[in-house]
């Protein structure tokens, strides 16, 4: 079943379009990465670059989007063709989620110790209710909760924001899944709780040796925990490639943009530089390259050929860009990297 | 915080924890957990109409189950030579026009009544849950589907539609369950497809969806329980409205049978000028019967509404 030479994960060219009034929204266009065993992938991007879409698009759960292009293998299996009830035993056993608002993502009228129970019991149907039990209460001490037997039987009002996330935490990785998928883990908590969240999360991923998707617009936390970075710009994927790598030596114009939007600690930095302009609309998505509007390179080329994905760098860690001109930013890395 | 703790053997203990635990509520921990329907029963304590309701329901459930040993008559039992007798010592509440003693079905009665109101309103609600969950979930063709066959059934008169019903099928105690449950389900399933419109939409059940529920699941789990506090209270008030129906389903001939006795039919003898005139104990006892138990229901209906919905308890 598994098939080794294969990364566990691999999005190929999908395209994910919403019908609206307006017109055929293309949420994701033509998005392609791969996540291997136990690694860490951030994926990137402002809001509407497609980057929720390509999570939920992996579960089979994008609500009223249609996939009208490429696959997702998962271990081989392509996720789109299998039929519900495998998609089903899948989803929350071998791909779990983490999701951004703990608050609402639990049932307030439902003990949080229920609510773990159950998603044990729901995938394995032999398991007692006792033996549930404890092993709610052990993932409640793994996940650094104190006092996890009584905190078994509390509801979620009677858990702060770090807490909840931690039950969240605990109920995601309670089936041993190979995969996690965190959706803005840490956008809905105060910053110091941020941290140990994080830290949380590089827990969890030694205990379950299970690879992440990270899905965040906080460049901050990929630094911290993510092994290779997806940067996702309306609909595609613009760059990936090793963390380190993508950060100190970006290669295309949005990754640029983005990294100088941000404030830092490490060197002094006058002005922050926000990119121009705005996300483009996904109903009409400019000609060429979607990017070229807001680029600072942009020639006659972008506007009509739509670059594709292509090796850059020398080579040893496999760095990915859609950028005609990506050699003109390695000419003038003091401009990013300093 | 030793020193409060005396060895267990001194008779101090209980009172030393007490100390204990006023001192942790007074340092803010919490010492005792309150579940969503802890605080309801609690709401509903504070109602004293309701809390009567309830009790006298009880004492008509008592009364009920233990007929034989509180009526000292049969209540099938036909003596024509004592028809139409007033109260006596011999027979409480008298004699109807067979001779058959009242005090004696006006318990008897009871058992039918509350069987039948009961069982039609738990038909009834499981049947409105099912529907209404099925089509707040699924949506779609199968929501419209199932509302609009809601919206008919509504339409009709229910009366009509039972009074043929039992012609066609027979007049029985299953028949009359059956056909107030056929007409009554709209009520409970519109409330839980409401429900289900507000919780599909929550994020925790999308959640229990990455999760690997199947839709059967998400039933059982989020919206039925969802939806538990607001069936029990349209399924109490149902129960009175089934009272009802049977009451005069029974009166009219189409429901419960003589010789059996139910509250309806005993005051199917009261049709005439003269017996309403001057002979109140025929119909009088069981009149007051469905008005009282109707009446207590409804209490209970309301208690258990304003304890399920605060929201609601504010309006006066």
């Amino acid at each position: 079943m598994d098939d080794n030479t294969e990364p566990l994960l691999v999005i190929d060219d999908l395209a994910v379009e919403f019908r609206t009034d307006e017109g055929v929204v293309k949420a994701v266009d033509g998005a392609a990465f791969t996540i291997d065993r136990g690694e860490i992938v951030g994926v990137v991007g402002e809001s509407g670059s497609g980057k929720s879409v390509t999570a939920m698009s992996i579960l089979g759960l994008v609500k009223s989007g249609r996939r009208v292009r490429g696959a997702i293998r998962f271990r081989g299996r392509d996720l789109g063709t299998l039929p519900a009830k495998e998609l089903r035993s899948i989803r929350g056993a071998e791909i779990a989620m983490i999701f951004q608002d703990p608050m609402t993502a639990l049932n307030p009228v439902v003990t949080i110790g229920r609510q773990i129970v159950e998603a044990l019991r729901l995938h394995d149907k032999r398991l007692s209710k006792a033996a549930a039990r404890d092993r709610a209460i052990e993932l409640l001490a793994l996940v650094g909760m104190p006092d996890a037997a009584a905190r078994f039987k509390q509801f979620p009002h009677e858990f702060s924001g770090g807490m909840r996330q931690r039950a969240m935490i605990a109920m995601a990785i309670a089936n041993g899944p190979s995969l996690l998928i965190a959706d803005e883990p840490t956008t809905a908590l105060d910053v110091t709780i941020q941290a140990q969240v994080l830290d949380l999360l590089k827990v969890a991923q030694q205990e379950t040796q299970a690879a992440t998707l990270l899905i965040t617009h906080d460049l901050g936390v990929v630094a911290e925990l993510a092994d290779r970075v997806v940067v996702m710009y309306a609909g595609r994927v613009v760059e990936q490639g090793d963390v380190t790598t993508v950060f100190t030596a970006p290669r295309h114009p949005y990754t640029v943009g983005l990294l100088e939007s941000l404030p830092r600690l490490d060197r002094d930095v006058d002005e922050l530089h926000p990119i121009p302009g705005s996300p483009p609309s996904l109903l009409a998505p400019p000609p060429g390259c979607p990017f070229h509007p807001r680029c600072p390179l942009a020639r006659d080329r972008c506007r009509t050929e739509r670059p594709e994905l292509r090796v850059v760098g020398n080579g040893t860690a496999v760095h990915r860009t859609a950028c005609h001109f990506a050699e003109e930013l390695a000419a003038v890395p003091t401009e990013v990297t300093r | 915080m030793s020193d409060l703790r005396p060895s267990l053997d001194t008779p101090d203990v209980a009172a030393a924890e007490e100390v204990v635990a006023a001192e942790a509520t007074a340092t803010g921990v919490r010492t005792q957990r309150r579940s969503p329907a802890a605080m309801a029963v609690r709401r509903f304590k504070r109602n004293k109409v309701a809390v009567a309701g309830g009790v006298f329901l009880l004492i008509i459930l008592v009364l009920a189950l233990f007929a034989p040993l509180i009526a000292q008559q049969s209540p099938t039992a036909v003596d024509l030579g004592q028809i139409r007798r007033p109260p006596s010592g011999e027979h409480w509440l008298g004699t109807d026009a067979s001779g058959r003693d009242v005090f004696a079905r006006l318990l008897y009665a009871a058992r039918v009544s509350l069987l039948v109101g009961v069982f039609a309103a738990l038909v009834s609600v499981l049947l409105g849950t099912v529907i209404g969950a099925v089509a707040g979930l699924f949506g779609g063709w199968v929501d419209t589907l199932l509302m609009r066959t809601a919206d008919m059934v509504l339409s009709f008169p229910p009366i009509v539609v039972i009074i043929v019903l039992a012609g066609l099928l027979g007049p029985s105690i299953p028949i009359l369950i059956i056909a107030i449950a056929a007409t009554t389900w709209p009520t409970p399933a519109r409330l839980v497809r409401g429900v289900t419109l507000t919780v599909r939409e929550r994020e925790y059940l999308h959640a229990a969806r990455v999760a690997g529920a199947s839709r059967g699941w998400l039933l059982r789990k989020h919206i039925v329980p969802a939806a538990m506090g607001q069936i029990v209270v349209v399924g109490t008030l149902l129960v009175a409205q089934a009272i009802l129906a049977e009451a005069v389903l029974s009166f009219l001939g189409l429901g419960v049978q003589p010789p059996q006795a139910s509250w309806g039919n005993m005051l199917n003898d009261a049709q005439s000028l003269t017996v309403i005139q001057s002979m109140p104990w025929l119909w009088l006892p069981p009149g007051l019967a469905i008005a009282a138990t109707v009446l207590a229901v409804n209490f209970v209906g309301d208690g258990l509404r304003d304890a399920v919905d605060p929201r609601q308890s504010g309006r006066s």
